[in-house]
């Protein structure tokens, strides 16, 4: 199992293994394809995720998409957000996950 | 049995740790150079770098001192600093223990301030280690929890782990601390289900309410960039899995830094300061949540990490269960409980939980944590402001 379901109500699974590029992940018995590398502990759509829609981990809301998602697209600070206090990088990762 | 030192309040010490304190950062120097030279795991450097007063500091550093794994204190003072070292000395003197002041500007200087300090340690020392011994109950331990270098797998391996942990000590009649609030933000209302009085629960709320307005007026969640690195993309989503720790029990009631639990059970430790932000971040970094969990009388605390933090503490042992498996290769030497084999499916979160509770008995019982054979005692005490906690806070005490 390279990524989990933490609670039934979730829209995320939490990654086990890390994924490769191209990989197929089993999700909800489907095989789809995680298109970018996402290391162990970081988040997987389970489906698609819309612009807004709060992101439910652990069966509670943990924040809020900024951005789609497609089934198997990393879930991280690129496309989603705090409902509650903004999370801050160092400056040198702030620039290398724009660029 | 775990075979204790025996305290005159009544409480009993796993450790019997003679405590070097220097009262403002003119006297850092003098006071490690004294630890460093007496090189014994058992005579630790503590200290408050200030020199004005602050009642916060005052009370947790007298906490500290008699704490039950502390038998004896040598106070290192430069000599014109506000800390009242007379009121910290006699505190520590009427606790049965024994205590030496030393000023270094009536001392002759730092040369023979050191020399001299190296002497009252070992008078202390002779007297801390002729204390008598006494049986202890695991049921009579305190034992705290943090987390540090938390990533996306410490909220389901980890913490998680250290829940049911405390769940088996709580039901076993011990007692358990749970902290920082700022890291329950999004957990509020939950965690308000669990408290003994409807009063409780309220007062729960507010503090994490109260956490979560410090902190943003300062700008900043209690997150580190590595916590995103490893995963963990929001305040809430941290949260949730730091909040596991706490495990299922009932709570009994809010604590805030010094003040010791008034009976068993799991309570959760309010670290924020009260009123406006005056002083700065909440805890700079996690050895100041350490120090204020041990000012709560923690024997032991448990201390979770999934981008893999060393620290270990002055006074009460800390040890270190590593959420993440990656982490537990890279940082082995490190780590006492891999948790990480919950998530590669060689071990379930219940076993990692029985093995949490038989190391505390063991660490209980005299082994050294790996922190502390590695020799890690770091400790630090800032500024900070708070009001007593309100009757609602402890129904229990209320009661009785």
């Amino acid at each position: 199992m390279t990524a989990i379901l933490l609670h039934p109500n979730d829209n995320i699974l939490v990654v086990t293994a890390a994924i490769a590029p191209g990989d197929a992940v089993p999700i909800d018995g489907v095989a789809v394809i995680v298109p970018m590398a996402v290391q162990v502990g970081h988040k997987i759509a389970r489906r698609a995720l819309s612009l807004g829609e709060t992101v439910i981990k652990y069966g509670a809301p943990i924040g809020s998409m900024t951005a789609p998602a497609a089934a198997g697209d990393h879930v991280h600070l690129h496309n989603m957000k705090s409902d509650y206090i903004a999370s801050h990088m160092r400056d040198t990762l702030e620039r290398s996950s724009e660029s | 049995m775990i075979s204790a030192w025996s305290r005159t309040d009544g409480r009993k010490g796993i450790r019997n740790v003679v405590a070097v304190a220097y009262l403002v950062e003119c006297a850092h120097h003098v006071a490690r150079r004294i630890v460093d030279k007496s090189d014994d795991p058992d005579i630790q450097l503590i200290g408050f770098p200030g020199c004005y007063p602050n009642s916060y500091a005052d009370k947790v550093m007298k906490a500290i001192a008699t704490h039950p794994n502390v038998g004896g204190l040598v106070i290192i003072s430069l000599g014109c600093e506000s800390f009242n070292r007379e009121g910290l000395a006699a505190a520590v003197a009427a606790s049965g223990r024994p205590v030496e002041t030393l000023v270094i500007q009536q001392n002759g200087g730092t040369a023979s301030t050191i020399a001299a300090g190296l002497a009252a340690v070992a008078r202390v020392k002779a007297i801390a280690d002729a204390g008598p011994r006494i049986p202890m109950a695991p049921s009579e331990l305190v034992i705290g929890t943090i987390c540090g270098g938390s990533d996306g797998t410490s909220g389901i391996t980890a913490n998680p782990a250290v829940g049911r942990a405390f769940d088996r000590f709580v039901a076993e009649g011990a007692t358990c601390i749970f902290e920082e609030t700022g890291e329950l933000v999004g957990c509020e209302a939950i965690m308000s289900d669990r408290a003994i009085t409807p009063e409780l629960g309220a007062e729960l709320i507010a503090s994490v309410e109260k956490a979560e307005r410090y902190y943003t007026i300062l700008g900043f969640g209690s997150f580190a960039p590595g916590n995103a690195e490893g995963g963990l993309t929001t305040q809430e989503e941290k949260s949730m899995g730091a909040y596991s720790k706490s495990g299922s029990s009932p709570i009994s009631g809010i604590v805030k830094p010094g003040d010791v639990p008034p009976s068993p059970g799991l309570y959760m430790l309010d670290v924020v300061p009260d009123g406006e932000p005056r002083f700065g971040f909440p805890n700079i970094s996690d050895n100041a949540e350490i120090v204020e969990l041990i000012a709560c009388g923690a024997h032991i605390n448990l201390f979770t990490t999934g981008r893999g933090s060393v620290v270990g503490s002055a006074i009460s042992p800390i040890i270190k269960i590593c959420a993440n498996p990656e982490t537990a290769r890279r940082l082995a030497d490190d780590m006492d409980i891999n948790a990480g084999r919950i998530l590669e499916g060689a071990a379930t979160i219940e076993e990692v939980g029985t093995e949490i509770y038989e190391r505390t008995l063991a660490v209980a019982a005299g082994e050294r944590s790996v922190s502390e054979e590695l020799g890690h005692q770091e400790f630090i005490l800032t500024y900070k402001s708070f009001e007593p906690v309100g009757p609602a806070c402890l129904p229990r005490r209320q009661a009785a």
